[in-house]
């Protein structure tokens, strides 16, 4: 990552990624739209994180329960727990965790997918049979990341409260209903919305980038490597900046 | 040159310029393709023989230079006719381009995706196994391309290549990485391609066999220039030092 250092090569990065945007954004909506490939990359692309995004956020519910018990019982606020855990799932750990899992998982298989299909000229066949490649490969792929973290996101953060459930019930007792009562009852829009919103902009930081750099893999097989790697690595700076920007807009705007 | 000057010419470039940043690829390189007529690209590697095919289906862009394909100039056609265009010519690439993702069958289909092309299922299959037919490969139809071997990738981009019956193909290094047995019989197809369907190819070789049995006429490519024009057995008997080193 020497070349990140380096803050030209930097500034020309972000502008090629810029520019990068700009052709996704003139580009999605023109027809043709490449319906088939644009849903079998959201079932690739959602269904089968699941598992894994599932997971993570069972564990992470449940843990963090237990690392904020012992604190909340210090200042007399047991009770609070599921309040608390549920505000912090929500807000943010729920849709940062999930969005670098997903980052982790789809952001380099794209952009291993991708290069490799740049480096063996699969991308160049595609052009000259017809196909833009660019509407064929990059849209459909940057399309369902964006539509499908969110999703993601909701189901992680369910899977997350569930597991705070069991977290609060390790040492003390409550029923599923009243968890669930005194979560919802402390979440107001102002914590959901600005939480859901943002990770369309995950999803979109993580497509962008993973088919940036598999688009422009270099030649080689180790090129191919190296994208897969800088598409994780450029993908998950950019959530905490995105996370970073959403905190101050919505600051800004009064819905905090 | 014998009789071919007589010929339609499907494919004419001339003073191409390629360069990038200070490398100069090609420098005033001209020569022209005839119908049923197999032109052989002989050049070192990096000479920027896979360059030159690159301008002529218009994936790069030449700096100057014209390149006409069967009477229209490429650097000037919108993108409806570079489609059209494209979809008369079929491409051999260096590295196969199979998509990895897709089926045999899959990838056949795919150039038949275009939107003004319009055939019913029933002709679509008839086309594809007739293309695999000629390739001697119909029982592979729904494989993987990981699961062919090598000669086998080559076979199938072969027939994705001639899927839409294409006037003049353009192959990049169709033997080289092949066994000489299978890369005989890639040659074999190419030859048979070229008397079935009348077409002209533009074959890039390293392969001296390759050159000896497939070409009308040799074109050599060194320094970015067309250093000589002419037939296989005309070169082959050349005094000069440049040309003789191919020959070795
Ligand atoms: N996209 C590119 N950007 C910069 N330089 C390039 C690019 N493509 C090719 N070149 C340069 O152009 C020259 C010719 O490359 P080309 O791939 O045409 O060689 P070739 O004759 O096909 O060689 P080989 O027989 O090894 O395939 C090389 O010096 C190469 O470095
Ligand atoms: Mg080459």
């Amino acid at each position: 990552m020497d070349s990140y250092i380096n803050a030209g090569n930097f500034l020309k990065e972000v502008g090629e990624i810029a520019r990068f945007t700009l052709k996704f954004l003139i580009t999605w909506f023109k027809p043709r739209y490449e319906i088939k490939e644009f849903f079998k990359q959201c079932y690739v692309i959602g269904y089968k994180s699941l598992p894994l995004i599932g997971l993570t956020g069972f564990i992470m519910g449940l843990v963090l329960t237990m690392q904020l018990r012992p604190s909340m019982v210090d200042y007399g606020v047991e009770s609070e727990l599921p309040a608390i855990v549920g505000i912090a799932i929500i807000r943010e750990i729920g849709p940062v965790i999930t969005a670098l899992i997903f980052a982790g998982k789809i952001g380099s298989s794209i952009g291993a997918e991708l290069g490799s299909m740049k480096v063996t000229e699969q991308i160049d066949a595609m052009e000259v049979s017809g196909t833009n490649p660019f509407k064929y490969l990059v849209v459909s792929r940057v399309l369902a990341t964006t539509l499908m973290l969110p999703i993601l996101a909701i189901l992680s953060d369910a899977i997350s409260l569930y597991g705070a459930y069991l977290g609060v019930n390790i040492k003390g007792e409550t029923s599923l209903q009243l968890f669930w009562i005194q979560v919802i009852d402390s979440l107001s829009f102002n914590d959901v919305i600005p939480a859901f919103i943002k990770t369309y902009f995950f999803g979109f930081a993580v497509g962008i980038i993973g088919c940036y750099k598999g688009y422009n893999s270099n030649k080689g097989t180790e090129g191919v490597g190296k994208s897969a790697n800088a598409a994780v690595v450029v993908a998950s700076v950019l959530i905490f900046i995105i996370d970073l920007l959403a905190v101050q807009i919505t600051d800004l705007l009064g819905y905090n | 040159m014998q009789t071919e000057t007589t010929k339609e010419i499907v494919l004419q470039v001339s003073k191409l310029k390629k360069r990038f940043g200070n490398n100069i690829v090609l420098d005033d390189f001209s020569f022209e393709l005839h119908r049923n007529e197999n032109i052989v690209v002989l050049g070192k590697s990096g000479s920027g023989k896979s360059v030159l095919i690159k301008c002529i289906i218009g994936l790069m862009k030449p700096e100057d230079g014209s390149i006409i394909i069967l009477g229209k100039e490429v650097n000037e056609m919108n993108a409806e006719e570079l489609d059209k265009t494209r979809a008369k010519i079929g491409f051999l690439f260096q590295s196969n381009a199979l998509y990895d993702s897709m089926t045999v069958r899959e990838n056949l289909e795919f150039p038949l995706r275009r939107h003004w092309i319009k055939h019913k299922k029933e002709e679509i299959n008839q086309i594809i196994n007739q293309a695999l037919s000629d390739v001697k490969l119909t029982h592979t139809i729904d494989m993987m391309p990981s699961e062919l071997s090598g000669g086998m990738r080559k076979r199938i981009a072969l027939a994705r290549t001639l899927i839409l019956k294409p006037e003049i193909i353009l192959y990049d290094e169709p033997t080289t990485g092949l066994d000489p047995i299978t890369a005989k019989e890639i040659i074999q197809l190419i030859i048979e391609i070229k008397n079935k369907y009348n077409t002209a190819s533009l074959i890039i070789s390293h392969d001296m066999n390759c050159v000896k049995l497939a070409s009308d006429l040799v074109v050599m490519l060194i320094d970015g220039k067309c250093y000589a024009n002419d037939t296989y057995s005309n070169l082959k008997n050349s005094q000069d030092k440049n040309i003789k080193q191919f020959f070795e």
